[in-house]
């Protein structure tokens, strides 16, 4: 008996598997249907549909990108402290002491990357018009997914502390002073008042309620670092939990169902 | 200005390696016109031009100092510095539509894979001699930087890839075949099929993520200050295509309204588009209406946008040739003229400041009437006229829909040519009010 019978015989690797190794037609049916990570797949697709010329594997790898990101991020968070004192320090240490010194970039490039693929993702289910009945919601749930995805990257963007964070921060907020009626510069505000109180105004608009200060500071720092590593990722998994569930009910690449 | 003659060894070095990968590239291409399509004098030509990459790279690597000439360099500083400095930006637009409509009536001809490869490869030639460029390297290999440079790539080679599929598809539909997808609807078992592309997949991506982290540094600057802004100012690289909509619109608009109505628009489109075709496969005639207005929207008014923004504005947001050197003290005439000066300045009616809701309204009525128009006016004028057909086929709200989110896509060129060739500032005025369009 080989090394690689006596474990498949063994009890352990039975109780995790329950069949035998997919190499016939019905164990590779039923290793995709007793895997809970395997059934987010169908049993069988089109062949066409997996052709890589045709599907281009985007959305996969966003999704991919996505846990490479958690991973990085859940490690990057070891060596990191969201306040005015230690921020900056802190990734400095990262890239000078730490082992492994490509965390940051790994987590850097991949969030870059994660938004390229997802838009690339977008692109090609327009094409093959993979929105039409009865897609069309789950085509919404994607668009919702690629504006979070921007919005993680724009809060981890702030995280680093440097020039090139405050400042790139400080430019995309201003938009929210503009909101109009919610943001003290934008059209109307001055029209929401009370008497002579003005309910709008720096210390209470659309930007005061992101940055949680007037100005990018300690509290914007701790505010984004918040959303980045905790708020916007559960709604990122459950939101794409909903996708793939859709996926399955409605068609992926092998067509509407 | 400020340009070296004499370019560094390291930049020699990396001109040879990006020459050499070219070259690469074209053997492999040359190997495959030979072997897999059996035609041997692409095969010859495309050696051809191996070799040429070749020489380019060797002479690098033996320190050559090719470098673009500095009369070509600063021609075309001085032309994108034409008619007010606004002759870049309205050069690069112009171009880049230009480009998008010969592409998409063209599209036989450009999806040809010979074509194609022509194309990157005379790109890449381009890229190479600008990379000799001081100012143009100093700005494309900002490590920020190199994302976009991956976009460019990117969109470019998955335009080409359905495009292509989408020609041979129509041909086939043409001639009464089925597309290429639903030829065969033969299934597969996901286990091993599909499980197993996904795992390869992932370990290129994880390979292409850890070497391109290992040879680039995450870029880190001086620690945040509020006392000093950096000149330009920049939003991070996805966003840019909205700062720049800001030279022509404000905050509101630009920042809040029309992003906004890009989210919506997007939501919106698997409601508006009725045509129940090109389900499933790539076509370009079934679709053509929608391929159109998304690639549009896409390439032309987001990525090349976000290139814009990203290579060719500088300090004070003031648009730079590729070659030129981003000059903080730059200084460009601001000439812009509001709507409502343009229309009573001449009448001589001039209004205090400081005046009522009343006397604001008055001042501003011919832009206020003109938005009225476009959005209130414009569309039911659409639905009786030319595009009567498709109310008729897309009934009230989805036609309206349709429409409103058209006028707001539309709404930035339009003001892009009303800048360019009116110097208009606002349509509408309002400071008071902080609404001004």
């Amino acid at each position: 008996m080989s090394v690689g019978d006596f474990i498949r015989n063994s009890q352990v690797w039975k109780s995790i598997f329950r069949h035998p190794a997919p190499r016939d037609r019905r164990n590779r049916v039923v290793v995709m249907l007793t895997n809970v990570f395997l059934h987010l797949h169908p049993v069988s697709v089109r062949k066409s549909g997996i052709a890589l010329s045709y599907t281009w594997c985007m959305g996969g790898l966003t999704f991919f990108l996505f846990l490479v990101e958690t991973v990085t991020g859940v490690l990057l968070m070891f060596y990191y402290r969201p306040t005015l004192e230690h921020a900056y320090n802190d990734i400095l240490a990262l890239r000078d002491v730490a082992t492994l010194g490509v965390l940051r970039e790994l987590h850097r490039w991949g969030a870059h990357a994660m938004v390229i693929t997802i838009w690339l993702h977008m692109y090609r289910v327009f094409l093959t018009g993979s929105y039409k009945p009865p897609r069309e919601f789950n085509w919404g749930v994607g668009v919702i997914l690629l504006v979070l995805t921007l919005l993680l990257s724009f809060t981890g963007y702030l995280l680093p502390w440097d020039q090139l964070a405050i400042w790139a921060i400080t430019v995309g907020s201003n938009m929210a002073r503009a909101t109009p009626l919610l943001g003290y510069e934008g059209p109307g505000a001055k029209l929401l008042k009370i008497g002579d109180v003005e309910l709008i105004h720096s210390g209470s608009d659309a930007r005061f309620l992101l940055l949680g200060a007037r100005f990018v500071g300690g509290e914007t720092l701790l505010r984004f670092y918040v959303l980045h590593c905790v708020a916007i990722p559960l709604a990122v998994a459950m939101l794409i939990a909903v996708h793939f569930w859709r996926v399955r009910k409605d068609g992926g690449i092998s067509g509407a169902l | 200005m400020h340009t070296a003659t004499q370019l560094a060894h390291s930049v020699q070095i990396g001109l040879g390696v990006f020459y050499l990968f070219v070259a690469l590239m074209n053997v492999g291409f040359a190997l495959y016109q030979c072997y897999a399509a059996n035609n041997r004098r692409q095969g010859i030509v495309w050696s051809l031009v191996a070799g040429v990459f070749l020489v380019h790279s060797l002479a690098y690597f033996a320190g050559a100092n090719w470098i673009i000439s500095a009369g070509f360099r600063d021609f075309t500083t001085q032309v994108m510095g034409y008619y007010g400095g606004q002759l870049g930006p309205i050069l690069y637009t112009t171009v880049s539509i230009i480009l998008f409509v010969l592409f998409l009536r063209y599209r036989k001809f450009f999806t040809e894979p010979v074509v194609a490869w022509s194309i990157l490869n005379l790109g890449l030639l381009a890229a190479g001699w600008s990379l000799t460029d001081d100012n143009f390297r100093k700005i494309i290999t900002k490590e920020d930087n190199v994302p976009i440079v991956m976009l460019i790539f990117s969109v470019g080679f998955f335009t080409w890839l359905p495009f292509r599929r989408a020609v041979l598809n129509d041909e086939r539909m043409a001639n009464g075949e089925p597309p290429m997808e639903k030829e065969e609807e033969e299934k597969v078992l996901v286990w091993p099929d599909l499980v197993y592309t996904e795992m390869i997949a992932m370990i290129v991506c994880t390979f292409v993520l850890v070497i391109w982290s290992v040879l680039l540094k995450a870029p880190l600057e001086q620690p945040a200050t509020t006392a000093k802004a950096p000149n330009p100012s920049k939003a991070p690289w996805y966003f840019l295509g909205l700062q720049e909509m800001l030279v022509y619109y404000d905050p509101w608009m630009a920042g809040v309204v029309l992003p906004t109505m890009i989210i919506i628009g997007l939501i919106a489109i698997p409601y508006i588009d009725f045509n129940q075709k090109g389900n499933g496969y790539y076509t370009f005639v079934e679709r053509k209406f929608a391929i159109t207005t998304f690639l549009f929207g896409f390439i032309v008014l987001w990525c090349t946008l976000i290139v814009l923004g990203t290579f060719l504005r500088g300090p004070n947001w003031n648009f730079f040739g590729p070659f030129e050197y981003w000059d903080p003290h730059k200084v460009l005439p601001l000439n812009n003229v509001n709507l409502s000066d343009y229309f009573w300045l001449p009448l001589g009616v001039t209004f205090p400041e400081g005046q009522g809701i009343g006397g604001i309204l008055v001042r501003e009525a011919p832009g206020i009437i003109l938005v009225l128009l476009y959005f209130a006016a414009l569309p039911p004028l659409l639905a009786k006229t030319i595009m009567r057909p498709f109310f008729i086929k897309m009934g009230f709200v989805r036609f309206f829909l349709l429409i409103n989110l058209f006028q707001f896509m539309a709404a930035l060129p339009i003001k892009m040519v009303l800048r360019w060739a009116f110097n208009l500032k606002y349509i509408i005025y309002i400071p008071e009010y902080f609404f001004n369009i």
